[in-house]
């Protein structure tokens, strides 16, 4: 692998990775939340919520990494909090994580919420009649049931995570070794004269993460499924 | 125990107005269906809340539109048995059965357990899931779910209706047994006469959302 892949690759791969692997972690119990609260409540402002949850979506990520920035950067209204507790997010590996799961988010919370709406609320009703709090059959009942719509949102939001380039470079730009991940040092290696190879390889890998994680999550969704429902 | 019923359920095309009182032993509530059954009784396990009214067992209000008071499903001591069953597919039979006492942090009591277990025959289906059982296995197991979670009432809507003669020649004697042994209200919705004829020992006829004399 060190043969046919130069350090600046394995280095933007690795990076990638543990972006991605940290978008995900802490983006998925607010994933679960808020598809669970979309899937299971009513209330004013819902349309609002859900609106906001997909708007990475939709906008261009150029404008998210922008709004981002002016949040999280260090003059920004939170950015200068966190800088005063001695966390500085912009330009560094954890404002991509941010900027990763950010755009994962909406992924992610679409697949739990289907999952949660598709359980039926009638084997809710019965464990609140065996003595359940609304929290204990989140946790016993609906929880276990809406599992494989949580791995296949986890995994997608992952998937995405890996590949997330534009809101990545505005937000925290396209420092080698800190935030240059897979498609920012495909970026860089398509500007400079000869780099034309690296990139090549630099896409394959990317087509091979996304594939593979596009068909784990399928195979692991059904294998959790089979699990839960003992069939 | 006695479970006294006097409330109000505005409905879309009635209005379902009941009152009556459920001693122990079975209450068989009769009706076409459409009558406000499963109405009457979702308000009973909290599911569905009484316009106005009250809902009590021996001084323990469970409902009441004066006081202001509505327990929530989970804290009226209520088990439920449905027509569906309504088995947890995630859990095998044994954790099905637990898992009332464990929402009630009810002590384990491997001896209670032992107890329904083999009342019910359903020893072999243990480690079972839902989804491996028959329509009378699992309403076998239903029923010990719902004894295990020790209720001060039981509801059943409709508990053999979707189960075929031989089936449901299996499964009523069960509801005998808990009839003669059990000293605690049971509330049964059913259409079916001979049910009710066998069971009942206080029948009520529901019809249009009122209480009909048999």
């Amino acid at each position: 692998m060190t043969d046919w892949l130069s350090p600046p690759e394995i280095e933007a791969i690795l990076l990638s990775l543990k972006v991605a692997f940290w978008a995900t972690l802490i983006s998925l119990p607010f994933g679960i939340a808020v598809g669970f609260i979309l899937a299971r409540f009513e209330f004013p402002g819902k349309q609002v919520v859900n609106g906001l949850v997909h708007l990475p979506l939709i906008l261009p990520p150029v404008v998210t990494g922008f709004i981002l920035l002016k949040l999280f950067g260090t003059q920004g209204p939170i950015g200068s909090v966190l800088k005063e507790l001695g966390i500085v997010i912009a330009f560094s590996w954890t404002g991509a994580a941010l900027a990763a799961a950010i755009m994962a988010f909406p992924l992610m919370v679409r697949a739990i919420r289907l999952s949660f709406e598709t359980i039926d609320s009638r084997l809710e009703d019965a464990a609140r009649s065996l003595g359940g709090h609304r929290w204990h059959v989140f946790c016993v009942i609906s929880l276990p049931l809406a599992l494989p719509g949580v791995v296949t949102g986890a995994i997608l939001a992952f998937a995405k995570a890996i590949g997330e380039f534009g809101a990545t470079i505005t937000f925290v730009s396209n420092i080698p070794g800190e935030t240059r991940t897979l498609p920012s040092a495909v970026y860089s290696f398509m500007q400079v004269p000869g780099g034309e190879e690296s990139a090549y390889r630099l896409v394959i890998l990317a087509v091979l993460v996304s594939m593979t994680a596009l068909i784990l999550s399928e195979w692991l969704a059904k294998r959790v499924k089979t699990v839960v429902e003992g069939t | 125990m006695t479970l006294s019923v006097d409330f109000q359920v505005s409905l879309p095309t009635f209005d379902l107005v009941v009152a009556f009182d459920a001693p122990s032993g079975i209450t068989a509530i009769s009706g076409h269906s459409g009558a406000g059954k499963t109405t009457l009784i979702n308000a009973l396990a909290g599911l569905l809340m009484p316009n106005r009214g009250h809902i009590e067992t021996d001084g323990r209000v469970l409902f009441s539109s004066e006081l202001g008071i509505n327990l929530t499903p989970e804290s009226r001591q209520i088990g439920y048995i449905f027509q569906d069953a309504r088995l947890f597919p995630h859990l095998t039979v044994i954790q099905n059965l637990k898992c009332g006492r464990w929402f009630r942090r009810l002590p384990a009591n491997p001896s209670i357990i032992e107890d329904i277990v083999t009342l019910l025959g359903i020893e072999q289906l243990l480690s079972r899931r839902p989804s491996q059982l028959s329509g009378g296995e699992k309403q076998r197991v239903a029923i010990g779910r719902a004894l295990l979670s020790e209720p001060e009432v039981i509801l059943a809507d409709e508990p053999l209706s979707s189960l075929d003669t031989n089936r449901k020649a299996e499964i009523l004697p069960y509801f005998e047994m808990l009839r003669d042994q059990l000293n605690i209200p049971i509330v049964y919705v059913s259409h079916d006469a001979d049910e009710v004829a066998r069971l009942a020992t206080t029948h009520l006829r529901l019809d249009h959302g009122k209480i009909i004399a048999p």
